[in-house]
């Protein structure tokens, strides 16, 4: 048995006992991915699509996800819905910067991962992995508000598997892991830096003739 | 509405020394423009708006054109003398239209319901002291459209209220849709490169000649 | 025995020192492009006396995704995926301006099935702007949600017809040069039916919901008045000009389509504030459906697409076309040049919710910062079309 794991049979037998036992990283873990606070958010097409999953038919409310904070100080999760621009990229880093830890991003549709459709665009950002860490992608121009749900689930399984203590603790509770990110720059034909290498590792692609 | 011909006639008589061309559209839409001659455009402006059986008082559409410089091939026969026998020979004459910026102003009457009328102007030249006099005092419709043409074709429009860059950010130098942009080579990586982009992605990454008979398309740059 | 209220007259107040130093002093607001209300990435600077605006600018750009230099760099008919994303809220006006522009460009008929398929989607495309729309509004106003919930249950309604047909809820990809791209079937035109017939009693739910609120009527009547002489100048289209009392609508004036053939009315406002503004949705509403009943009513079988035109190598002849449609926003139009190749030599798109932003500083001055919202929800903006 691993520190910070309960025996099951034990526990359960406890159960039958009406005795709930639980750790402290489950419940802390279990409270956090059922109260995830997004921020209110849009830049695109996406945008309406993550309204659509907030409303009536989809309702987000079901994943503990509809309290949707205007202020990036009371947000946990940033969905980036749409075309990121090169005039708006700093200002998402921007308040990527101003959310407070633990803070988790979905990067919604095609454009917010690759510039999509509007990648030829000369001021479409071409990702906004290139300046702040993405935890989730969701393809699709629009994604359906289903594959947000599913993206949302998938955030709550990673918030669920984070450790709070040893070597492969939460990045949020290392303190040597940066929470911030520079921002970039307007420069005269493009943004300064282009992308931050810190951040961004494109995968390496070796391709056949 | 009246035709062209008369609009034009009319025009040149209330703006005095006015010099407006009809420029023909050969497509089906048949929508067929007048080019004004850049001193008098601002009076050919107000006339087309203010005259009562006109009043063009809505300025619907605004926009710039780029047109780089052409060279139009005109073949014709020529007589001349070979070897003392006078025959007919082909001859090839290359006129060079130089590049200009133009742009395209589509007016409509909110009051008699007709329209459109397609007026342009034309700059002398594609450098960056192309200029044209601002209509934003006539129709205010052109205000967000003229700062528009201004930013992505660089088109300076006199007596414009507020001549700024509206959609690219101010540091920004380029007129990024004349045609011969060149946008920031952004392209670190391409899933599937094609075409274009294909050749864009091999100009981007140097070769890597460890990677024996690949073709060394990879995402990191050297 | 009276009860007497003592009250200082004005000598015996104590002198007010805040209010003389402050006097005069502008205090700048940026407002925007990450703001809850602004409808996407909008953004105002705002110069502020106490709460009274007066001065505002707005600053675009932060969605512009060079739309017309991809459309220039890309055949006519891979353009028209893009349009969709224009208007992300209207992807079948969008298709339908832009194919009705190449169809002037290259002299092209649409065949009659095609054209009532087309005012069929652009109808119901207008319904779901305008409810969401005014969901989004009463939203600005403080009615966080509720108002927002009804609308969108309509929305998807129509999402789900739009859905079945061209197999994407927003982006439809639908129109081609010269018709539609796939026919729809008696079940689609049943479900559409009974779609139409149920919305008016929800229009009647919203109504009675909305409309008569005394909060509505106190924060939108006299705010942001607009006179129909600077709404012409300025060339603000659609609803909004509308709403001053001016009777311009091009589905009358142009009678595109087959627009002639349908009865319906032109609902027009007599004060030009943000409460016509409000109230023209929902009578343009209203009139929506009557062209939807007479539409499903009328159409009959037959091809949907011109067989004659090539959408694969398509090259229109030299030339120029102007084309414009009445989307729920407004006039909204495509300036296509042809060099004889394929692609477009110029692709342009005049944006009615870009060009309508014009008096928007003119609406705001004067009013209180909440107001600004509240204008700027009744102009109806999405930035994808703003921006481009």
């Amino acid at each position: 048995m691993s520190e910070g794991q309960i025996d099951e049979a034990l526990r359960s037998e406890l159960q039958r006992q009406g005795v709930w036992v639980t750790s402290m990283q489950e419940l802390y873990n279990w409270g956090r991915k059922n109260s995830i606070w997004p921020l209110q958010f849009g830049l695109a097409c996406c945008a309406i699509e993550m309204i659509a999953t907030a409303a009536s038919r989809y309702d987000i409310a079901r994943f503990g996800g509809e309290i949707f904070r205007p202020s990036p100080r009371q947000a946990d999760l940033m969905i980036v819905a749409g075309t990121v621009t090169k005039k708006m990229a700093p200002q998402i880093v921007r308040l990527y910067n101003q959310m407070p830890d633990p803070k988790y991003v979905i990067s919604m549709g095609a454009c917010a991962i690759s510039g999509g459709p509007f990648k030829q665009g000369y001021n479409v950002l071409k990702g906004i992995d290139r300046y702040i860490p993405v935890d989730v992608y969701i393809p699709g121009c629009p994604p359906r508000p289903e594959a947000l749900l599913h993206a949302f689930m998938e955030l709550q399984r990673k918030i669920d598997s984070q450790k709070l203590t040893g070597a492969g603790k939460a990045e949020h509770l290392d303190a040597k892991q940066p929470s911030e990110f520079p921002v970039p720059a307007f420069g005269e034909h493009d943004l300064q830096p282009p992308a931050n290498p810190d951040v961004y590792h494109p995968p390496v692609l070796e391709r056949q003739s | 509405m009246e035709s062209l011909e008369q609009i034009k006639n009319r025009a040149e008589l209330a703006a005095r020394g006015a010099k407006i061309d009809i420029v023909v559209n050969p497509g089906p839409a048949q929508q067929s423009s007048l080019l004004i001659d850049n001193e008098h455009a601002a009076a050919v402006a107000q006339f087309l708006r203010n005259h009562p059986a006109l009043t063009f008082d809505y300025c619907s559409n605004a926009t710039g054109v780029d047109w780089l410089d052409r060279v139009i091939k005109k073949t014709t026969k020529v007589k001349t003398v070979v070897d003392g026998v006078e025959k007919e020979v082909d001859q090839t004459i290359e006129e060079k239209i130089p590049g200009y910026l133009e742009a395209v102003y589509h007016l409509y009457s909110m009051k008699h319901k007709h329209g459109p009328l397609i007026i342009r102007m034309r700059t002398a030249n594609r450098t960056d002291g192309a200029r044209l006099p601002s209509l934003t005092p006539i129709w205010r419709s052109a205000e967000l459209q003229e700062r528009e043409i201004f930013d992505l074709y660089g088109i300076h429009f006199e007596g414009h209220p507020d001549l700024r860059r509206i959609l690219m950010w101010d540091e920004f130098v380029d007129h990024p849709m004349r045609k011969d942009y060149r946008e920031p080579d952004d392209y670190e990586w391409e899933p599937t490169p094609h075409d274009d982009v294909l050749e864009k992605a091999k100009q981007h990454y140097t070769p890597r000649p460890q990677l024996d008979g690949a073709e060394n398309v990879t995402a990191q740059p050297q | 025995m009276t009860a007497t209220i003592q009250t200082l007259e004005p000598a015996e107040r104590p002198p007010t020192t805040m209010s003389s130093r402050l006097d005069g002093e502008l205090l700048e607001v940026s407002m925007g492009p990450q703001h809850p209300s602004t409808h996407g990435v909008f953004r105002m600077n705002v110069a502020l006396e106490g709460e009274i605006v007066r001065k505002l600018k707005p600053v675009f750009g932060y969605l512009h995704r060079n739309h017309e230099k991809i459309g220039e760099n890309a055949t006519y008919l891979s353009s028209m995926p893009y349009t969709d994303r224009l208007d992300y809220f209207c992807s079948m006006t969008n298709n339908w301006a832009y194919a009705l522009s190449v169809e002037k460009l290259a002299g092209i008929e649409v065949p009659e099935r095609a054209e009532y398929l087309r005012v069929i989607l652009a109808e119901l495309t207008r319904l779901q702007n305008h409810a969401s729309l005014l969901g989004f509004l009463l939203s600005d106003m403080g009615a966080w949600g509720t108002p927002l919930m009804y609308a969108f249950r309509e929305r998807e309604n129509i999402l789900d017809l739009f859905e079945s047909l061209s197999g994407s809820r927003m982006m439809c990809d639908y129109m081609r040069f010269g018709g539609c791209r796939v026919d729809a079937d008696d079940a689609w035109l049943g479900r559409a039916k009974k779609i139409v017939d149920l919305f008016p009693k929800f229009l009647d739910e919203f109504e009675e919901l909305i409309l008569q609120n005394e909060i509505v009527i106190a924060r939108t009547q006299n705010v942001g008045k607009l006179s129909p002489e600077l709404a012409i100048n300025a060339g603000i289209t659609g609803p909004m000009l509308r709403a001053c009392g001016v009777n311009y609508d091009v589905r009358k004036v142009d009678g595109y389509g087959i627009y002639p053939r349908f009865k319906f009315r032109i609902p027009l406002g007599d004060h030009g504030d943000t409460y016509d503004r409000l109230m023209m949705r929902a009578l343009e509403m209203h009139e929506s459906v009557e062209i939807l009943k007479q539409a499903l009513a009328q159409i009959q079988p037959g091809p949907v697409v011109n067989p004659k035109v090539k959408l694969r190598a398509f090259r229109p002849p030299v030339g120029e076309a102007y084309g414009r449609i009445e989307g729920p926003k407004g006039e909204l139009g495509f300036y296509l040049i042809s060099d004889g190749g394929p692609n477009p030599y110029r692709y342009r798109v005049r944006p009615p919710s870009f060009i309508n932003l014009t008096v928007l500083e003119d609406l705001c001055l004067g009013h209180t910062v909440a107001d600004v919202m509240v204008i700027l929800g009744s102009v109806d903006i999405v930035m994808g079309e703003v921006d481009r």
